[in-house]
């Protein structure tokens, strides 16, 4: 396969020398049928679990239709976010404006639901038409008096990273406005974790277990007003490359929160949230009960987790993630499970991210930043992968060859994140690799075929 | 009139029955044999177009995209158009593109033709390039679909002698039911051009070898020749009033241009069957004779189970006409009748095509979810039937919800579902009864072991 002109300083293959500089967060090569989306999905995924919120799209109808329930982000309340709202623009509006079309849908959804805010996402063509969109919410705002924040998130204004930032700016409007209240002295904010399936709620019961206080989660299961006294906590925990780095920085700046990557993925990567958070507030019992709940918890997993290595080792996966931070903790996840990435990539890693993926990956491993499905497809056999990781638009490729696969994605419907997670996640890749089906597909019963 | 009042009572659209133009012609060009789609627009579009494919038919669905960002929103997509062109040439090697437009190309202003007279003069060896203009603001799904058909037909079939050929347009319909409208147009010993036809790249195998763009689909040939053609079935009431693939065979090619309904349900196939009779000079093959006998038999069978049964019928005006004349003729009630498209013409033809629709049966054109949540309760309705979009409103109702159409993202084998023919209405008759039985049995508290 002939790649396209300016694809080949974004694919790397490690020899285990020192890490080296790659081609990455830049727009997308036209014509590459690239697996990212745009600036609005950026937005859109990150505001979208927040459950008393309308999510008000902007626009003709495509934006809203294509994100209307889309993932599995679970609320233990209120299910708006469960809702596609769209101004639904049309030929006359995008003529003469849609700005009286926007006031009158706002005025009459909050009427009608009674949201706790309003976000109102801008598609591609509103800056074009002229909208002024941050008056009309201005206006709303004050009539309905509730928070009406508007998210620019044109979708050709740069890439998805700029609508995590665009979804942050909205947030860091919120952060703030309310007061904290009661907030223990160590209590901190969760960040970039979106509760798909229930994971906000798995990490947070881990906090309450070892006495630590969470203030807000954003966004999983996350509420308007939590966000609002956000600023009440010590110290903010950031999940998930880049979504969430920009509000973090933001409340560092303003209200000085310091704040810590981590990841919730993976048993080293989840114990070393939990001790990070502890060792942070320097309480030597917040240690000892993480200490407590980490061995406990690796106890009560590992039996079961030694099983599926026994079955899983020596096999080999690929990975191709949205954002790179995932991908380190699949690597390291995959490797408890004796398995081995041998072709890893993601949407929107930074120069860092995939210097990080060449230290931690194995010589010959291939490395990709915004990949395309022939790329993939072709790494995948050129490796000889048994799993492909990814989400529902890589599913097509590694099934089309004969490869077992599993959704990490948005649409997953079974918790990844904590120590249970780790387990779940083995049962995922156990299930995705051992099916018998694989035998039947032709790649398979040829090579099965030629061994004997 | 209704339906303007409608939009003026909710200014907003909740939870839409209907998706964006530009999927409806990805899906079409899909159709064409060794094309790929290509739309001129933001990255997201295409991304968002392919995924939802992709959450329906589980098959690779490779759309690429011009990817515009700040600058070319403001000088113009043109050089970005070329490159997008260059590279989707280098790396498919496509025998076609279809070249689709969003609402940010349309709204920009980008002339098209210009955009594809400049390639050409600059790339004078390439494939062809079917364009269609699908802003998003004009029309839904389905209008991107019937727009790129006849864009295909515009701008590829041709003149000349005309050949013992007919030409079928059957609309955005299942895999499965392209794979039977063949089967039919096989039996009956017709050369043909169905268009498009997905039911293989949309519906195909798992590979032996990797493939950039699966096989199948209408032969370019195949499209070239559709000018030459005796006669032209067309599926679809409410295309009466537009011009497509069909009309414009008809006026530049003198092509007889037949306007069918969807052929769900016995009634509706029959008249499908007589223009086929008519077409061909044939009897119908022996084999749809008894598919037919069998159907009407299971009708007999299980007539009880489904009369008087209330039902709220949506999706795409002319599927929803297709549908309801399927449930009135089996003795069900449409309570309500609702798409979010938006001809204009979709309860005039639905009531044409269905004329025992009851008078009180709600027919609501231009229509969200929200809507039709609204108008439900009152009407107390036994199922639902369209696509997996009605799930949330089926779970709040308590009934059951028989998914057809698209898209079908909650269940495996969305695209194998049979709509059309004898075979179709059997399937649905089945699946209907079935569903029924089942509501009552779960809800019975006796448990009944025969029913």
């Amino acid at each position: 396969m002939e790649l396209i002109p300016g694809r080949e300083r974004h694919i790397l293959h490690t020899d285990g020398g020192s890490a080296v500089d790659m081609d990455c967060n830049k727009s997308s090569i036209a014509g590459s049928v690239s697996q990212r989306a745009c600036v609005f999905c950026g937005s859109r995924v990150v505001l979208y679990p927040i459950a008393d919120a309308i999510h008000l799209v902007h626009g003709p109808i495509g934006c809203a239709a294509y994100t209307w329930d889309i993932r599995g982000a679970l609320s233990s309340g209120p299910q708006l976010h469960r809702s596609s709202f769209s101004t639904d623009l049309q030929e006359l509006d995008v003529v003469y404006g849609g700005e009286k079309k926007l006031e009158a849908a706002l005025l009459y959804l909050i009427g009608k639901l009674h949201p706790k805010a309003a976000f109102v996402y801008s598609t591609c063509i509103i800056g074009i038409i002229g909208d002024d969109v941050d008056a009309v919410c201005r206006r709303v705002a004050q009539q309905a008096g509730v928070p009406v924040l508007p998210v620019n998130s044109e979708g050709f204004k740069g890439t998805k990273r700029d609508g995590y930032r665009a979804a942050c700016d909205a947030l860091s409007r919120l952060v703030g406005t309310e007061e904290p209240g009661d907030v223990g002295p160590c209590a901190l904010n969760i960040l970039g974790d979106f509760n798909l399936a229930g994971e906000t709620w798995i990490i947070r019961d881990y906090f309450r277990r070892i006495g630590i206080e969470v203030v807000a989660c954003i966004t999983g299961d996350a509420r308007i007003s939590d966000i609002c006294r956000a600023h009440g906590a010590k110290l903010n925990l950031v999940q998930c490359s880049g979504s969430m780095v920009h509000l973090a920085e933001e409340m560092r700046r303003k209200y000085g929160i310091p704040f810590k990557r981590v990841s919730f993925f993976g048993l080293e990567d989840m114990a070393a949230a939990l001790y990070d958070a502890a060792k942070f507030f320097a309480v030597p019992a917040l240690l000892d009960s993480a200490q407590a709940l980490v061995r406990g918890e690796i106890d009560s997993i590992m039996p079961q987790i030694k099983e599926y290595r026994a079955k899983l080792a020596g096999k080999r996966a690929a990975v191709y993630v949205g954002g790179a931070f995932k991908a380190f903790s699949l690597i390291r996840a995959l490797r408890l499970l004796g398995m081995q990435t041998v072709v890893v990539g993601s949407q929107t890693g930074d120069k860092e991210d995939y210097r990080r993926l060449q230290q931690m990956s194995d010589p010959g491993t291939i490395i990709v930043d915004d990949a395309n499905p022939l790329e993939l497809a072709r790494f995948c056999l050129e490796k000889n992968v048994d799993l492909f990781i990814g989400g529902v638009k890589e599913r097509p490729i590694a099934h089309k060859m004969g490869i077992g696969f599993c959704d990490h994605n948005h649409e997953r419907k079974v918790p990844l994140a904590g120590f249970v997670g780790m387990l779940n996640f083995a049962r995922e890749v156990y299930s995705s690799v051992a099916s018998p089906v694989w035998k039947l597909t032709p790649r398979l019963a040829e090579r099965t075929e030629a061994a004997s | 009139m209704k339906a303007l009042e409608d939009i003026a009572a909710t200014p907003v659209t909740q939870n839409a029955c209907k998706l964006c133009s530009p999927l409806g012609a990805c899906l079409a060009f899909r159709g064409v044999e060794g094309c790929i789609p290509f739309l001129h627009g933001s990255q997201g579009c295409a991304t968002y177009i392919r995924r939802y494919l992709i959450s329906h038919f589980r098959e690779p669905m490779d759309i690429a995209a011009s990817n515009f960002h700040e600058e070319s929103a403001v000088f113009g997509g043109a050089n970005i158009f070329r490159e997008g062109m260059r590279n989707v040439l280098r790396q498919y090697r496509p025998k076609m593109i279809g070249a689709a437009t969003t609402c940010l190309a349309e709204t920009i202003g980008e002339d098209m033709a210009r955009l594809l007279a400049d390639f050409h003069q600059a790339t004078p060896a390439h494939p062809p390039i079917v364009q269609v203009s699908t802003a998003s603001y004009r029309g839904t799904h389905i209008d991107g679909f019937h727009s790129a058909v006849r864009a295909l037909i515009e701008q590829l079939a041709e003149g000349g002698a005309p050949q013992d050929r007919i030409c079928l347009f059957p609309g955005m319909v299942s895999a499965a039911d392209i794979r039977l409208l063949k089967e039919i147009c096989s039996d009956f010993g017709f050369q043909y051009t169905l268009l498009p036809d997905y039911s293989e790249t949309m519906d195909g195998e798992t590979w032996t070898k990797p493939e950039k763009l699966p096989q199948g689909g209408t032969p370019m040939d195949a499209i070239r020749l559709a000018g030459r053609s005796r006669a032209a079935v067309e599926f679809g009431p409410t295309l009466e009033f537009q011009p497509t693939a069909g009309s414009v065979l008809a006026e530049r090619f003198g092509v007889s241009r037949h306007l069918l309904g969807l052929p769900i349900g016995l009634k509706e196939t029959d008249r499908f069957f007589a223009v086929l009779r008519l077409l061909s000079g044939r009897d119908t093959p022996e084999k749809y004779l008894r598919q037919r006998g069998r159907l009407l038999d299971a009708y007999v069978d299980g007539h009880k189970y489904v009369f008087a049964k209330q039902a709220i019928v949506y999706g795409e005006e002319d599927l929803v006409i297709g549908l309801t004349a399927f449930l009135c003729e089996i003795g069900v009630t449409p309570v309500l009748c609702a798409s979010g498209g938006h001809s204009r013409h979709f309860e005039a033809c639905l009531r044409r095509v269905v004329p025992e629709l009851p008078e009180e049966t709600r027919v609501r054109e231009n229509c969200d979810f929200s809507e039709m949540e609204g108008d439900a309760a009152p009407l107390s309705p036994d199922f639902l039937i369209g696509s997996s979009k009605g799930y949330a409103l089926s779970r709040k109702l308590r009934v059951p919800l028989i998914r057809v159409g698209f898209p079908i993202h909650d269940r495996i084998g969305g695209q194998r579902v049979h709509h059309l023919g004898y075979w179709g209405a059997q399937e649905l008759f089945d699946r209907l009864v079935n569903a029924l039985l089942e509501r009552t049995q779960t809800l019975s508290s006796v448990g009944y072991s025969y029913l």
